[in-house]
């Protein structure tokens, strides 16, 4: 099988020209599902947040939940891709697009999370610092304040590391097509010739960005834990809770990485580009961040264990004992013991056991999630202010439409971009016919590539 | 001197009747929530009356405890406002400003005591309870927290009456709700940094504990309780 650059280009160009009725129709079950939480938000703006299963003392569950699983996905695409491109591993090609796809729309999803579960939704403005007539600018004390300077700052991070590298391939969509689209794609392209110079100039800023990206990434999650570990309520107070929402984030990240290089594999056609080798490398990967994550769960509840003061054995045995068990021990499968067999086995690590490994895994990191906010906030310090937590079906949709909004978003992007980055596949090709990887080669690569 | 409020909750002389719950709603407009809502864990009392057991059959014994917000010195609720509407006072009260709050209900998770309420619908009164609201006290909106204020309508009003006077504020001069209506004087309100108050005085009891004080909030409330049989033979 000799794959040649005009066969790379007409494979991955493909699906912006031409749809199948199967994608209309899941383009229309992901609208539906994401006007559905439309909906929904309209009537908890109109009845009032009372409507959402929150009580006295559970302030936080499923909007929370909600909010770090997806910041949690979204380390699957800019840290793993950075990493891959700053330790050149070259079977990344494949891969880094749509992982970098997947941060930008599900940072866009964890960022709107928290402005429909406040109070007062029309107010989220007032997190933004600005000389105003209130005289006040945020508390920057505050691990939300944090929050929301960490979030914006690694959206705008993630969106210039996903359009960079793309810039080359807007380029070669706009000398294919015509019309309108020519003159949309004569915009994104930013005037690209691909000129030795500009190849050189996109590296040089491709290269910062994978550099600086790393470390905006750690923090973020790691802010995000800090929203729990920062107050005094048992089984959150904990110095534990950034690296290991870091490894939870990567580890549920290239789960959802996984999932979707499967889906755009069978349903774009992709079985000559997304190769068993990238199942397998990725996969490998995974197994390693389920072993973290076991042993990052278990240090954090031995050591709760071991120190057996009242309040954080109240919460621990609520999850791992009393009404939570049930969810606990299914995290625990889903995460560790499903996962590590599959993946471990080499036998089973083909495509199929990544998937199946992958799927439990972003099921096991939603409960992690739901496990850390939940039980603690219904077992806090007085026993006698206790309480329970049931989601009502407004929260349901909710968490459904977020579901929604990210397939949609994924489906659009694979209609507006190649979802595989043409030009580095074309430099891959280069590379294996013993052509040295240089900016100005590549520069000629995508040159002629499009005539 | 600036003034220091703080109270003192005797947990011997509590019976549990609860006029202090029902004052405090009735001062501080705070609305009922009605048979279903409290079953879903939304009942708001600002002062609440803990009720715990201790013993079996057939000789067990009820503990009661007042808990209303602790107007703590190190307040866990105030650094995690990300607009200051959880804010503390020059006199040390934690006070809410309902304008500034965008309901993030960061600060009811990070309050160990639970004593922080959320509005989750607007409030409404069945008629004609609306005709009895305070007006000196705002009505909360849905959105936004809420919570014990010490009746700082009262503190304001009674400190402008004595500046107006040109006179100091005396102890006993004007107490809380809660205060006010304790049919056996389990709560006493008052300025901890006036040594000669009521307040002061008993809040350095040898009888006085912290609620939670292990976890170094420094609450401005002192809960006062004799000491068991066992303790004193020990002591």
């Amino acid at each position: 099988m000799q794959t040649t650059a005009e066969q790379i280009e007409q494979d991955l160009l493909r699906p912006l020209f031409h749809s199948s009725g199967k994608y209309w129709i899941a383009v229309a079950i992901a609208t539906s599902l994401l006007l559905a939480g439309v909906a929904a938000f309209g009537y908890q703006l109109y009845a009032g947040i009372g409507v959402w299963g929150l009580n006295s003392p559970v302030f936080w569950a499923f909007d929370i939940t909600n909010f770090v699983f997806w910041i949690g996905i979204s380390h699957a695409g800019t840290l793993i891709s950075a990493i891959l491109r700053l330790t050149n591993a070259t079977w990344r090609r494949p891969v880094t697009r749509c992982a970098e796809a997947i941060t930008v729309f599900s940072v866009l999803i964890g960022a709107i999370i928290p402005l429909c579960h406040i109070g007062r939704p029309w107010l989220a403005y007032w997190m933004i610092p600005y000389p105003s007539e209130r005289h006040i600018w945020p508390n920057f004390r505050s691990p939300l304040a944090w929050d929301f300077f960490a979030i914006s700052t690694y959206l705008t991070g993630s969106t210039t590391f996903l359009y960079l590298p793309t810039i080359p391939d807007f380029a070669a969509v706009r000398d294919v097509s015509t019309g309108l689209r020519k003159k949309i794609y004569r915009v994104l392209a930013l005037g690209w010739q691909g000129t030795p110079r500009q190849w050189q100039r996109l590296e040089v800023a491709m290269h910062i960005m994978a550099v600086v990206i790393v470390p905006v990434a750690v923090s973020v999650h790691t802010i995000v834990s800090w929203d729990f570990a920062m107050t005094l309520v048992p089984m959150w107070h904990s110095s534990i809770f950034g690296p290991y929402f870091v490894a939870g984030a990567i580890f549920s990240g290239i789960a959802a990485l996984i999932l979707a290089m499967a889906l755009l594999r069978k349903f774009l056609h992709l079985e000559q580009y997304l190769r068993p080798i990238h199942f397998e490398n990725l996969g490998k990967l995974l197994l390693t961040m389920s072993l973290l994550w076991f042993y990052f769960t278990f240090a954090e509840r031995l050591t709760a264990w071991y120190g057996n003061s009242p309040p954080e054995m109240a919460v621990f045995w609520e999850s791992i004992r009393k009404n939570f068990a049930p969810l606990f021990w299914t995290m625990v499968v889903c995460n560790f013991i499903i996962p590590v067999p599959i993946l471990a086995i080499k036998r089973l690590r083909t495509i199929t056991g990544t998937a199946i490994a992958s799927a439990t895994v972003v099921v096991g990191m939603w409960l992690e999630r739901f496990l850390i906010v939940v039980p603690a906030l219904e077992h806090k310090f007085l026993p006698y202010s206790w309480g329970t937590y049931r989601p009502t079906w407004v929260e349901d949709t909710l968490m459904a439409s977020s579901f929604g909004m990210m397939a949609l978003l994924y489906l659009l992007f694979s209609k507006f971009v190649p979802m595989i980055s043409i030009w580095e596949m074309k430099v891959g090709l280069q590379s294996h016919a013993g052509v040295p990887m240089v900016a100005p080669a590549e520069g000629q690569v995508a040159l002629e590539g499009p005539q | 001197m600036a003034h220091k409020w703080g109270m003192v909750v005797d947990l011997d002389r509590c019976t549990g009747c609860e006029a202090c719950v029902v004052a405090c709603h009735a001062e501080n407009n705070i609305p009922t929530a009605g048979e279903d809502q409290a079953a879903r864990g939304r009942a708001k009392h600002w002062i609440r009356v803990e009720r715990y057991w201790e013993g079996d059959f057939p000789n067990p014994r009820v503990r009661f405890q007042p808990v209303l917000c602790q107007q703590c010195d190190e307040a866990p609720c105030e650094p995690v406002c990300p607009t200051y509407a959880s804010y503390h006072t020059p006199e040390g009260l934690n006070s809410q400003v309902y304008n500034r709050c965008i309901g993030t209900r960061f600060c009811a998770n990070a309050c160990p005591y639970n004593v922080r309420f959320f509005n989750f619908y607007n409030p409404e009164w069945d008629k004609p309870l609306q005709l009895q609201l305070n007006p000196d006290v705002s009505v909360r909106s849905v959105g936004v927290m809420e919570k014990c204020t010490f009746c700082v309508q009262r503190i304001k009003a009674a400190e402008i009456q004595a500046e107006a006077e040109k006179r100091e504020l005396k102890d006993g001069e004007f107490t809380t709700a809660c205060a006010q209506s304790c049919p056996s004087k389990a709560l006493i309100f008052g300025d901890l940094n006036d040594s000669a108050s009521e307040v002061a005085r008993l809040a350095s009891s040898n009888r006085g504990t912290k609620l939670l004080g292990e976890l170094g909030t420094k609450p401005n409330v002192t809960y006062l309780e004799r000491g068991t049989w066992e303790d004193a033979n020990h002591g």
